[in-house]
């Protein structure tokens, strides 16, 4: 062991022992931050593949479920994901240029927009359980003909805007930690790399409601 | 500096096993080579697991009218399917042996991210743990295949749990494969480029794309699963609306590359194996790197060859068809290739390469059955039948599990320091291709004839066959355990090993000592070589094929 450690010529305290220098374990971090992304797009992929699929058999019930979906409060979070998308590209860009107090105010900034989403998306959640629109024993829907298909939309909106939430959620915690960090001093202008890594999560749970909002409340919806 | 080193004793020199004790040490280590036995270890015990409720099936199956009610018997082909399928098959060769030599094959101190890879094993322990207490509490019964709206709907077993430790159980084998990825793309030794890896790290990086971009989808159809048998909205409820085939094609879209999961690592092991017992190199190095890569592309567009018979579209069977025949290519490449390899080469026949033999001969056997069941309409008449059943087992067990013991024999010397006693080791792999053969060839004739899968009773007539299957089973069965013994016993009292007893090449060989210490080389190693120049010819790597 101690002659391992004689390879290693002084470094920073950052670096990791089996990496050579700081260059390759930022490389390391980021490919695995964009492998891990593309999981996530395979797990969304799932339900995406799902609702195509029901969307082609049964477009009827697609445009009726979609008058029940509160077009207004989506439209309002998707411009609170987007502005939350913003603040985080500041963020990382003052983690770059070692500003510590506006890393932090960017980042509680990012956080805040990603709890008024939440909030808001519980408010409708709210409205679907008050309407009897959540899946199970007691669902209800008013037009006849799409009841059970409706039921089967409702549970697609459910699980993808579930899962999307409670995606959100684990951001908000990592951005907590982040936060923390930053409040400690641990970020400097060599070294910032899980700003940016929970930043590239960030933005691609963003991303995925840019794909969920129109999928579910738009399509159809004039008709 | 000295690529050979003198006879050493293992307690002399410091190394990973011997560098700290306790079982912190243990349980919250990082090092890539101790979460490997983890995972040996937890692995072996989940095989055993499987292969009790194996036996369980094989003693009802002794007689047409069954030992155990229909009710277990469902129970016990599931747990069976359930536990060797996604807590011993697609974990295995990666989160051992990969775990172990992927850093050491390619120069590194370790993979690219240790505690992720620590995490991986607490996470396949807890999927493990939750499909065991699916077990306790008294089992499942829907097949492992989950399909709905049975799972969904009708079936009172405890599907909740054993679907979710699937999915848990998922999490550890994304982040194998992503560290995999991540360490072969940037953790390489100065000199290892791609044209110089082992071929085992092009097997190991092809089963880590499907593992990221397939073990998602099962994932989220767990999920689907678990949401539809707590809510029952109807998801895969055809009587109000919905699609019992899109399950099927969610399901399959996972499990079937799945399998590749499970063969490609076998294949990089034995491309290891064959070159060093022939003590010449791979015969078409680029062809058998791309064919792994290719098996991982393909095998992501040959799903629906599972659901030919359930109700898809004819001119889907036929493009998914077609495709199941395209992916015979490359693995056929890799099996001529080794045999080409073979070919005046000074072929030995060591443990490990005995294990070889098997592999080629049974993979051979259970790739090309493969081929009838991409023929619609072979597989109309053999579908859920024992032809089935004995095809893939051919794949996965004579394949991979042989593979597994190969690897294991090869580089237990490595892994302990120690050697395994060759005349026990070569007898037990007799036992084990004897046994194997046994149990399952007789399946294809019963497939054949028409015996279908997943029932406790037959007719009497297919009575001979079962008992030469059972029988087999029990031959097999003794076969497993007879190395469970020598090697246990090898690791404590075995003969010292020296760094490379088999003269083969590869860094792990050459300039790791045995066992390695803990992060891998003494002295950091450069590549001046390409793979497999057992010639000693000084040369260039190649561009062409």
């Amino acid at each position: 062991m101690a002659d391992s450690e004689t390879i290693v010529a002084p470094h920073p305290r950052e670096l990791q022992h089996h990496f050579d220098d700081s260059a390759q374990q930022l490389e390391s971090s980021t490919l695995g931050m964009w492998v891990f992304l593309v999981t996530e797009v395979m797990f969304f992929g799932g339900m995406f593949g799902g609702y195509t699929v029901y969307r082609d058999l049964y477009p009827a019930a697609f445009a009726s479920t979609s008058h029940f979906m509160n077009v207004t409060i989506g439209a309002i979070n998707t411009g609170v994901l987007i502005c939350s998308s913003f603040t985080m590209v500041l963020a990382v860009r003052s983690a770059q240029l070692g500003q510590k107090k506006a890393i932090i105010a960017f980042l509680v900034l990012t956080l805040l927009l990603g709890c008024v989403f939440l909030t808001l998306k519980g408010v409708e959640y709210h409205e679907k359980w008050v309407e009897h629109h959540i899946p199970g024993p007691g669902f209800q829907y008013a037009d006849a003909r799409y009841a059970h298909q409706a039921q089967i939309l409702f549970f697609l909106y459910f699980a993808m805007t579930g899962m999307h939430a409670i995606h959100m959620i684990v951001g908000v915690g990592l951005l907590t930690v982040l936060i923390v960090m930053a409040g400690r001093n641990r970020f400097s202008g060599a070294w910032y790399t899980p700003v940016e890594m929970i930043g590239l999560y960030w933005h691609f749970v963003d991303i995925i409601w840019i794909f969920l909002f129109p999928l579910l409340y738009l399509i159809g919806h004039t008709q | 500096m000295s690529a050979i080193l003198p006879f050493a004793s293992t307690e002399a020199r410091t190394n990973y096993l011997n560098v700290d004790y306790g079982w912190k040490s243990w349980l919250f280590t990082t090092d890539h080579k101790r979460i490997a036995l983890l995972y040996l270890f937890s692995i072996t015990a989940f095989f055993f697991v499987g292969g009790a409720f194996a036996v369980g099936m094989r003693l009802n199956l002794l007689t047409p009218e069954g030992l155990f009610s229909h009710d277990t018997y469902n129970k016990l082909f599931t747990m069976h399917g359930i536990i060797m399928v996604f807590f011993f098959l697609v974990p295995s060769i990666p989160a051992t042996l990969g775990n172990f030599l992927v850093p050491l094959m390619i120069g590194a101190r370790d993979l690219a991210f240790p505690r992720i890879n620590l995490l991986s094993w607490y996470i396949y322990i807890a999927g493990g743990i939750i499909a065991l207490t699916a077990i306790v509490r008294g089992g499942v019964d829907t097949g492992w295949t989950f399909y709905a709206p049975f799972s969904a709907t009708y079936s009172n077993t405890h599907v909740i749990l054993a679907a979710l430790g699937i999915f848990v159980g998922g999490f550890s084998s994304i982040l194998t494969g992503l560290n995999f990825i991540v360490t072969i793309h940037k953790m390489r030794a100065p000199g290892m480029t791609w044209g110089r890896l082992p071929l085992f790290i092009w097997g190991h990086y092809a089963t880590s794309l499907i593992q990221v971009l397939g073990t998602p989808v099962i994932a989220i159809t767990m999920v689907l699963l678990l949401l539809e048998r707590v809510l029952h909205a109807g998801l895969f409820d055809p009587s109000v609306g919905g699609d019992p085939v899109l399950f099927q094609h969610l399901f399959w879209f996972y499990s079937h590359p799945a399998v590749y999961i499970m063969i490609l690592p076998g294949m990089a092991v034995i491309s290891e194996l064959v070159t060093c017992f022939s003590r010449k190199a791979i015969f078409g190095y680029n062809f058998v790197a791309i064919s792994s890569i290719a098996i991982a592309v393909l095998g992501f567009l040959v799903w629906g060859h599972h659901l030919f018979v359930a109700g898809q579209s004819m001119y889907a069977s036929m493009a998914f068809s077609f495709l199941s025949f395209l992916v015979a290519v490359p693995s056929a490449i890799k099996v001529f290739n080794w045999t080409a390899t073979m070919y005046k080469g000074s072929v030995s026949f060591e443990t490990p390469m005995l294990y070889a033999f098997g592999f080629i001969g049974l993979f051979t056997i259970g790739g090309l059955t493969g081929l009838f069941l991409a023929t619609m309409a072979i597989d109309v008449h053999v579908t859920d039948t024992y032809f089935v059943i004995a095809h893939f087992h051919y794949v996965m067990v004579g394949g991979m599990v042989m593979a597994y013991l190969g690897g294991i024999h090869f580089w237990f010397p490595k892994i302990t320091g120690r050697m395994y006693p060759e005349g026990w080791a070569k007898f037990a792999a007799l036992v084990v291709f004897a046994g194997f053969n046994l149990t399952f060839f007789p399946q294809f004739i019963l497939g054949y004839q028409g015996m279908p899968r997943r029932y406790a009773h037959y007719p009497p007539e297919f009575q001979v066959l079962n008992v030469m299957s059972t029988a087999g089973a029990s031959i097999l069965a003794i076969g497993y355990l007879i190395p469970m013994i020598y090697l246990t016993w090898a690791w404590r009292k075995g003969p010292v090993a020296p760094q490379n007893p088999w003269n083969a090449k590869g860094l792990e060989w050459e300039q790791a000592p045995s066992p390695p210490p803990k992060y891998n080389f003494e002295h950091p190693p450069v590549v001046t070589e390409p793979a497999y120049n057992y010639s000693g010819e000084e040369q260039e790597v190649k561009s062409g094929g």
